[in-house]
């Protein structure tokens, strides 16, 4: 399909090999050929040099509390073990132990806890270890706050006729441990967000409570999720068919099929697509819906142009969670070269050379 | 829309055209005339028929029933006499001996085990010596009232003075409170009492004409009028024999065989035919005058007497019996026969039509002969039999004095009456309790006429006072009474009604129908005669069958004629439309019996609908205006005649339009809105019109079973088992229903975003797919609390129970399973219960039942009774109540609750009637996420939609997207709802598909997928069947003593049984082992000596019978065969074992 001349995007966009197809009905194209053996004669053997000049990464969208950033030239499954390990293996802070003393409240203490268990905390995680099951409590991986809030009637006048009616995640009070006062005295510990409300009181009810915060991962628990989400989707290429143009009379029509600004209409009703604001494309398919644009236009994906989305839940300023999870993912590579090279050395000391045993199968961790 | 403004817009061209109307013509349709609904709900509320029901007894039937037996006289002094001239139901209060504050709450009766009841006062008077002494407020015993009727002290009480008294406003009431449960009495279906049904037996060639008479004394008997061998004869309980119809009809008087024939066959030639065997028979038996008849029948009496006197001439037997007993309700003044003849003849006229014609039959399934009998009818019966018991031991109680010779004091009856005990309050309160309605004097008994109210979820309690459960037996394979009858549409719901063995017999309410009470009928019986009606008496056969004449019935019984029916039936609604008489009453004409019928008797089904008169609703847009600013009301409606009540027979006799559209010149009445056709329960399924009928079915199985809120009183109730929701969400997509009924306030249920894949392989076969970060920040969690009571009670001998602190050990330590145990006995709030803990260490005296202990009660040694908590997870103390009961014994009930998040094998149902268990739990990592990043909270498999044919639930999901992009919350009432179409136009307006479906990419390998995947919102339920409570398993455990085979059943931890069939199998196979394995050595397997010598069994090496131990064996043999043994022992039957060695 032909391009247009005067593109913003990287003439290698319109490669149609790159493209997921979006059809009406189905979806076509998902996996990348380029591999090695696909195309006769082509060398698609990975190559770092090749991959350099490929990739890009470019942060579009910065804000207090997300990012939006595109990844370009990566196959899926590394954007996707990206966006897995930012769900569910950085590792973050959150209220685990709840150690109720008084609750007169109408929330039973294990619902109570459960909620105060997934406020988001402002602490950083790295300057915390992990605490094993059935640890003891220390400094370097506990932190301690109070909860103690009492209803009382307010007096005559005032704005509201409760004081403490609701118990928000503000009113959680830290309580340094040992070095913990000096490690955060610029930034002391306490929930993200002081609004979330927790429970609702009336006069005479009283909440006392101690929390134990300690450092997690996502997949244990929810509550250590540094994210509110964070996920991608594929830059979105709408590719008209010279061909067939758009009938005129139908242009408007046609332009509102798409999301606003992605396809402008000249005065003579001309279609075009203005690539600026391709990106923000939603890819309803709703110009393939209708019989009179049948063939005047294709709706494509690019296949490795990741728009990624993160939104961060505080631990993280949403520029470091990327670095983050490659921090992950390499200590994780790390420890399966580990293991690949002891197994390589227990092969060599046994002589018996790197290979399947009699069964065909590989023994692994050298056992 | 856009896209297709041009196809619309000649489709609307057509359509007016079509129409035959003008462009230009106003649009004249009544806006939002569903708001009648909301009015009709705000005057009646949801359970009118058991309020109004009960309500009727204590205002007006209590008073009829005490008129009719308001005397008590004396065998032993004549100048005695006790009168009672008025009777009053109080409030509820009290009884306790010293309480200063009388009022009473239900909510306290609930929580303290009583019965929330109230004190039946009566006025007497009576002779004391010479005076006559009048005495008011006489209590004779306490009634239990139901909730929210007259009577009840939350009645009229806004929503912060219920919540004062711990009272949920939007609980329907219409229940009892009998020592702390709630009671509710079901509608009772029944055949209509007093009316003729005639069927046609096909196989024996049978017609027969059958009347069941039911008078206010409550006698019911039956009376047929049938063909034997091509003749007719009149059938009756109290005769031997039958009675050839001719006979009976001289016997009541139509002594001339030309007047018996014109008042059965009239000028009929076909009927005159079949009838005239009849009057051969009665001349071949040589009964020609009235005496001979009377001889005839008197003869044949049953009479069952037990005063012994002389003998009554049989003719006189007969006259008794023909007046009091044969056709009860057609009264008999002074010996005048006359219309119990005309009914008789007209019975037979019925059989002579129906053996003409086979069509002129009756349906006993047709709504219109059905009569609905609610908890007043049942209370009126029950206190009518007690309150007679009351007067006769009231009665005996004086004659006892009155024998006495001589008095210090003058009697004082109202003193006798003070000691007669508690016989009312106990009847009622046992009456209720166990649901058991038997009285001899009516000779009714039923079992089962009360249920506990369940409150498993606010539908279910719902569900439960609108049910209506029949008197047809339920293990008969009649499809007939089962099967959806045309005439309950709009009366009963088409949905509503439980699979297996009930189906179709246990029906429910539509939204807006009313059960009528009764309403007297000499004043209607007058309006007619004033309106024109000729009395029946006057009327000879000739007359009554004459070509233009019609028969005008009042309540079955026949009262006279008219000649210009469509004329009197129109003046007699006029009438009622002006509120001259009770909107309840009902008249409609048969034409195929040339009858008027006015029916005011109580049960009638009947719903309002707008009245249309000339082709246009007497209800307007201005009426509709202003009832939205609460300037009329319902009633109002009513009294200015803009809308009736129609019962299902008159309902027949008018010609109703469903929608303004569809109003004809001939249309009488518009239906207020279809949607009310259904049930409160099937009114929370959106777009059920679009779903396969029995899918409604199952979903309103489904949603009583569903896990939510309760009331808003939930947290303070302690009831034996509740479960609840912890973060119940009203649905995205709702229904009219929803709103009027207030599920919306108290739902149970979950807004899950959906994705209709599959994944997986866990998903096979309805099982869901959850993501595991939506459990964690809470989706289907709920709770179950359950309560655990008991009496720290007072024993006859002076002992008592009592609460002790928890025991030390050796070393002077608190016990493990004590640590929870305060200083008080009890365990504290808020402590986590572990399996096998004590939270009540109740300690019993050790000789409680001796009765001849005499010693010091503090001296007496106890032994521990505490109580254990059981279950095999661990709970927490939610709540612990010591309170007294009414008879003094100090109650404990403890609270314990356990909160759980959902796991595999929970169930989960949407309100498609598509429910499934969880079959995995994923991580949000792994979960296919949309370009936005949402992931579902659930997957769904795809095969649950070809075969099921729930498109309801597909538009659901649609339109729940859709109004959560437009931030709305969308309706899918019945017949009506938001659009598709109008949906999927939001749906493209926020940049998704129109429809529904999105592009996914798998959370697992990062790529998209190859399909659209629908996805969305839809409403989830989760249902109170959880593994938890169900799993079960036993390697080792307890074993039933007698037999020493493993226990039954996962509550006594029990085996799992290797049954006949598994049995049969492994014989086939020929694993012998492994059956000698399951059979007795896992199970019963027991050592026994036999002896050789004799066969018998022994022990030690030892038999007694041959007195030798010489030829012993040890074998090893099932338990229960040695079991056997002895018992054939015991039966004289000596069972010997040959031994040999194989």
């Amino acid at each position: 399909m032909a391009s247009s001349s005067s593109s913003h995007l990287p003439q290698s966009v319109f490669n149609p090999r790159r493209h997921v197809g979006v059809h009406a009905e189905r979806v076509s194209d998902v996996s990348s050929t380029e591999f090695p053996g696909h195309y006769p004669g082509e060398d698609h053997s990975w190559n770092l040099a090749k991959f350099k000049q490929n990739l890009k990464v470019s942060v579009k969208r910065l804000s207090q509390r997300s990012v939006e950033f595109d990844l370009v030239g990566v196959d899926a499954a590394i954007a996707n073990a990206f966006r897995r390990i930012l769900i569910a293996e950085v590792p973050t802070i959150a209220i685990e132990d709840v150690f109720v003393f008084n609750n007169t409240s109408v929330i039973h203490d294990e619902i109570l806890a459960q909620r105060i268990g997934l406020i988001p905390l402002n602490v950083d995680p790295r300057l915390f270890d992990f605490r094993p099951p059935g640890g003891i409590p220390m400094d370097r991986n506990t932190l301690v706050f109070k909860l103690n809030v009492t209803c009382e009637r307010a007096k005559k006048g005032s704005s509201s006729p409760y004081i403490n009616e609701y118990v928000k995640s503000g009113d959680l009070v830290w309580e340094p441990q040992g070095e913990q006062a000096t490690v955060f005295a610029s930034r002391p510990p306490a929930a993200t967000n002081p609004d979330i409300v927790l429970a609702k009181l009336r006069p005479g009810q009283v909440i006392e409570m101690e929390l134990h915060a300690i450092k997690g991962v996502g997949k244990e628990h929810a509550k250590w999720s540094p994210v509110a989400t964070a996920t991608y989707r594929l830059h979105p290429l709408v590719l008209l068919n010279p061909s067939k143009p758009v009938p005129p009379e139908h242009a408007q029509k046609f332009a509102k099929c798409f999301s606003p600004g992605v396809v402008e209409v000249s005065a003579a009703g001309e279609v075009s697509i203005n690539e600026r604001y391709l990106r923000t494309e939603t890819m309803s398919r709703e110009a393939l819906r209708h019989k009179e644009f049948e063939g005047c236009v294709e709706l494509k994906r690019i296949r490795d142009w990741f728009i990624f989305q993160v939104e961060s839940e505080g631990p993280y300023t949403p520029e470091s969670l990327l670095p983050e999870s490659i921090k992950v993912m390499r200590g994780k590579i790390a420890s399966i070269r580990a293991a690949a090279e002891a197994l390589l050395e227990d092969s060599q000391h046994l002589g018996g050379g790197v290979g399947p045993d009699a069964d065909g199968d590989v023994n692994m961790g050298g056992q | 829309m856009a896209v297709y403004g041009e196809e619309e817009d000649w489709g609307r061209v057509a359509q007016t055209h079509w129409r035959g109307l003008g462009l230009t013509d106003p649009i004249k349709s009544v806006e939002d005339k569903w708001l009648l609904l909301p009015a009709f709900l705000k005057v009646k509320g949801l359970v009118k028929q058991h309020i109004d029901s009960f309500n009727y007894f204590v205002d007006v039937d209590i008073k009829n029933i005490l008129k009719a037996n308001n005397k008590v006289t004396s065998d032993v002094d004549p100048r005695f006499w006790l009168k009672y001239t008025d009777i009053v139901v109080g409030f509820p209060d009290r009884t306790d001996a010293d309480a200063i504050d009388k009022s009473v709450t239900p909510h306290e009766c609930r929580l303290r085990d009583t019965t929330y009841s109230a004190p039946i006062l009566v006025t007497i008077q009576y002779t004391r010596g010479k005076t006559v002494v009048r005495r008011a407020n006489v209590n004779i015993g306490r009634l239990p009232i139901m909730l929210r009727s007259n009577k009840c002290v939350l009645t009229g009480r806004n929503e912060a003075q219920l919540a004062r008294m711990t009272e949920c406003p939007l609980d329907p009431g219409g229940y009892f409170i009998v020592k702390g449960t709630e009671k509710v009495i079901l509608v009772q279906e029944q055949l209509s009492k007093n009316r003729i049904i005639v069927e046609i037996d096909p196989t024996k060639g049978v017609v027969q004409a059958s009347c069941t008479s039911s008078t206010h004394g409550g006698l019911k008997s039956k009376t047929y009028v049938a063909t034997k061998k091509g003749k007719i004869y009149l059938r009756h309980n109290s005769i031997h024999e039958d009675v050839p119809i001719a006979i009976a009809l001289k016997a009541l008087g139509i002594q001339s065989d030309k007047e018996i024939l014109l008042l059965t066959a009239g000028n009929h030639e076909a009927y005159k035919s079949a009838f005239s065997p009849n009057l051969e028979e009665a001349a071949k038996l040589g009964v020609f005058t009235r005496h001979q008849a009377l001889e005839w029948i008197g003869s044949r009496v049953k009479v069952n007497r037990r005063v012994v006197g002389p003998r009554r001439p049989s003719w006189e037997e007969a006259l008794e019996a023909l007046a009091t007993i044969v056709l009860a309700h057609v009264p008999v003044h002074g010996l005048d026969f006359r219309p119990k003849a005309v009914f008789v003849a007209t019975m037979t006229r019925r059989v002579l039509m129906a053996m003409d014609d086979e069509k002129m039959v009756d349906d006993r399934d047709y709504v219109g002969n059905k009569r609905l009998e609610l908890a007043g009818q049942l209370l009126a019966l029950l206190f009518e039999d007690l309150f007679k018991t009351f007067n006769a031991n009231l009665k005996a109680a004086i004659d006892k004095v009155l024998k006495k010779p001589s008095r210090t004091s003058e009697f004082d009856a109202f003193n006798t009456m003070q000691f007669q005990g508690d016989h009312i309050t106990a009847g009622f309160v046992r009456a209720i309790s166990t649901g058991n309605w038997s009285l001899k004097r009516f000779k009714m008994d039923r079992a089962g006429v009360t249920h506990v109210l369940s409150r498993l979820s606010f539908i279910s309690a719902l569900g439960m006072m609108t049910r209506i459960s029949s008197q047809f037996e339920k293990t008969r394979k009649v499809s007939g009474p089962r099967a959806l009858q045309p005439s309950q549409w709009g009366m009963l719901c088409p949905s509503d009604t439980p699979e297996g063995e009930a189906c179709g017999l246990v029906k429910n309410l539509a939204l807006m129908t009313h059960i009528t009470t009764d309403v007297e009928e000499e004043p209607i019986i007058r309006i007619a005669f004033m309106l024109g009606v000729e009395d029946i008496s006057l009327a000879t056969g000739a007359e009554i069958y004459g070509p233009h004449t019609f028969v005008v019935n009042v309540n079955g019984s026949i009262i006279g004629l008219t000649r210009y029916p469509a004329r009197f039936v129109s003046n007699f609604r006029r009438l009622r439309r002006a509120g001259r008489f009770s909107e309840f009453v009902s008249v409609y004409i048969n034409h195929h019996h040339r009858t008027v019928l006015i029916a005011s008797d109580g049960g009638r089904i009947c719903r309002p609908m707008i009245i249309v008169e000339n082709g246009r609703p007497k209800v307007t847009s201005e009426h509709i205006a202003q009832l939205k600013q609460g300037q009329l009301t319902f009633d109002d409606f009513l009294r200015k005649g803009l809308v009736e009540y129609l019962d299902v027979n008159e309902e027949n006799d008018s010609y109703i339009a469903l929608y303004e559209k569809d109003i004809v010149p001939g249309t009488t009445h518009l239906e207020i809105e279809p949607f009310t056709l259904l049930g409160a329960v099937a009114g929370l399924i959106p777009y059920p019109h679009h779903n396969q009928s029995p899918r409604n079915t199952y979903q309103c199985a489904m949603g009583k079973q569903a896990i939510g809120a309760i009331g808003y009183n939930q947290l303070n109730r302690i009831d034996t088992l509740l479960y609840l929701s912890v973060y119940p969400q009203q649905p995205m997509v709702k229904t009219k229903t929803i709103e009027l009924i207030g599920y919306d306030r108290l739902p149970a249920g979950q807004n899950a975003t959906v994705a209709v894949m599959s994944y997986s392989g866990y998903d096979i076969e309805d099982a869901l797919i959850l993501n595991k970060a939506s459990l964690d920040r809470g989706y289907g969690r709920c709770q179950v609390l359950r309560k655990n009571a008991t009496l720290i009670r007072k024993y006859p001998n002076g002992t008592f129970d009592r609460l002790a602190d928890a025991p030390l050990d050796e070393n002077g330590q608190v016990q493990k399973k004590y640590d929870i145990v305060q200083t008080d006995g009890l365990a504290g709030v808020g402590e986590r219960v572990d399996p096998g803990d004590v939270y009540i260490n109740k300690q019993t005296p050790t000789n409680a039942n001796d009765n001849s202990f005499t010693g010091q009660a503090a001296t007496v040694p106890y032994k521990n009774t505490p109580m254990t908590y059981k279950s095999p997870v661990a709970g927490q103390i939610d709540k612990v109540m010591v309170t007294d009961t009414e008879n003094d014994q100090t109650l404990i009930k403890v609270l314990i609750r356990q909160t759980r998040r959902p796991e595999l094998g929970d169930k989960f149902s949407s309100r498609h009637g598509q429910k499934g268990v969880c079959g995995l739990i994923v991580n949000q990592e792994d979960m296919p996420f949309n370009d936005q990043g949402i992931v579902p909270d659930t997957i769904m498999n795809p095969h649950g939609f070809p075969s099921r044919m729930t498109v309801g639930k597909m538009i659901e999901l649609l339109a729940g997207k859709a109004g959560v992009l437009a931030g709305k919350l969308q309706y899918g009432t019945a017949f009506g709802g938001s659009k598709v179409e109008d949906m999927s136009r939001i749906l493209v307006e926020n940049g998704f598909s129109y429809a529904g479906k999105d592009m996914l990419t798998s959370g697992i390998t990062g790529e998209p997928l190859e399909a659209y995947v629908y996805f969305g919102p839809i409403y989830y339920q989760k249902l109170k069947h959880m593994v938890m409570d169900k799993m079960h398993a036993r390697a080792r455990g307890p074993r039933a003593t007698l037999t020493r085979q493993p226990t039954e059943g996962r509550s006594r931890e029990g085996g799992l049984r290797l049954g006949e069939m598994e049995r049969d199998c492994l014989i086939g196979y020929g694993a012998t082992q492994l059956l000698l394995e399951r059979l007795m050595i896992s199970s019963d397997q027991f050592q026994v000596d036999a002896c050789e010598e004799c066969g018998l069994l022994g022990y030690n090496g030892w038999c007694p019978y041959c007195k030798s131990s010489k030829k012993m064996a040890q074998l090893t043999i099932p338990y229960a065969a040695k079991l056997l043994f002895q018992e054939l022992m015991a039966m004289n039957v000596v069972p010997r074992l040959v031994l040999d060695d194989a």
